[in-house]
């Protein structure tokens, strides 16, 4: 994913928090303070800003520019750890300028392992935690899988070609397009996932987050911050 | 003299806490970063950084946060302004506030306040 194709996709998760802006407010409204939709709508408004400066930067740059928007606009405490996620993403990524998927894993581990000790919380506490642990493991999952196909695709397409270089340029070709068909099966187990975690946070009390005033009755009701979170993975496999 | 921030998710409790140490220590370098520029709920890093260059001095800042985004989002701030002498304390807000204004006032050293503050948490009010 090159620099034009991430801004697309960051236009898209902001289109789509815009668009479950009062939805995510009605969630937090039940356990929490009632306001990640406002706050998440400030804060991308925030980015739509910001983005058009950034048209000639590098990956890691737009997304560290994207989290520096949320960190300053948020206001509650999706800011810090949303801002957190996106600023170590954009680090993870420092001098790519074509994200793989491969990337992305990586750097999506990089993000999940700041947001916990920003939080200081771990799995199971009801947050967004629930959802991106959860996704990442099944990308992972599935990314591996392919990786086997993938490669053995690959070699088979090579047999029969008699010159290096038309070798060459047909895997290439043969790999793009895979990459890209790739990201987007890896992308759907990871949504999948996801809201497996939304539902999973409804069966259990809140130990983290303005929740956890509730105790006990927060359960029965899903956690803002994974919806929002599946939310955003959702938005990006739909703009791949 | 050591200066505090009272960062809080909401505007009218920080400027409260802020009023509260005029009782004792009127003359405390002490300044509110409550709510959001409009005044709504919730914490700023703006506001944060702001209030922050406002007490600034060599002898520090002490930070008093209310809870959840109020400490992520001070962490936030001081992990940019890395190089300054500011630190976090861990205590009741409004006690925290009147204990180190008043020490701050007679000389004390961050050092010594951010060890008395951490003992406020613990200190009862009820027998």
């Amino acid at each position: 994913m090159n620099t034009e194709k991430l801004i697309r996709v960051i236009h898209a998760i902001g289109e789509k928090i815009e668009a479950e802006k009062d939805y995510l407010t009605g969630l937090d409204n039940v356990i929490g303070d009632g306001d990640h939709g406002i706050n998440m709508s400030r804060g991308f408004q925030e980015v739509e800003k910001t983005l058009n400066a950034y048209a000639d930067k590098e990956p890691g740059d737009i997304l560290k520019a994207v989290g520096m928007a949320l960190v300053s606009k948020v206001g509650g405490s999706s800011g810090p750890l949303y801002g957190t996620a996106f600023l170590k993403m954009g680090m993870a990524l420092k001098g790519k300028t074509d994200i793989s998927i491969e990337d992305f894993l990586k750097a999506l581990q990089v993000a999940i392992d700041a947001v916990m000790l920003r939080g200081k919380s771990v799995r199971g506490e009801k947050t967004m935690l629930d959802a991106m642990i959860p996704a990442r493991e099944a990308m992972e999952s599935a990314y591996q899988e392919m990786v086997g196909t993938t490669f053995h695709a690959e070699k088979d397409s090579v047999v029969g070609t008699d010159s290096t270089k038309e070798k060459d340029s047909a895997v290439g070709t043969t790999f793009h397009k895979e990459a890209a068909l790739t990201a987007k099966v890896i992308l759907a187990a990871g949504v999948k996932a996801a809201w497996e975690g939304v539902e999973y946070t409804k069966t259990i009390a809140a130990t983290k987050g303005r929740a956890s005033y509730l105790g006990e009755r927060s359960i029965g009701h899903q956690d803002p911050g994974a919806t929002s979170f599946t939310m955003m993975l959702e938005a990006l496999e739909g703009a791949l | 003299m050591v200066g505090f921030v009272i960062i809080s998710h909401s505007k009218k409790l920080a400027d409260g806490v802020v009023d509260l140490t005029r009782m004792m220590a009127p003359d405390a370098r002490i300044v509110a970063a409550g709510g959001l520029e409009d005044g709504s709920f919730g914490t700023s890093y703006e506001k944060i950084q702001t209030a922050i260059r406002e007490v600034y001095s060599d002898d520090g800042v002490i930070l008093l946060m209310d809870m959840g985004s109020a400490v992520m989002t001070a962490e936030m701030v001081l992990e940019t302004m890395n190089h300054l002498n500011i630190r976090m304390a861990d205590c009741p807000i409004a006690e925290g506030a009147v204990v180190g204004t008043v020490q701050a006032v007679s000389g004390a050293s961050m050092e010594e306040i951010l060890e008395e503050l951490a003992t406020l948490g613990a200190t009862p009010k009820i027998s």
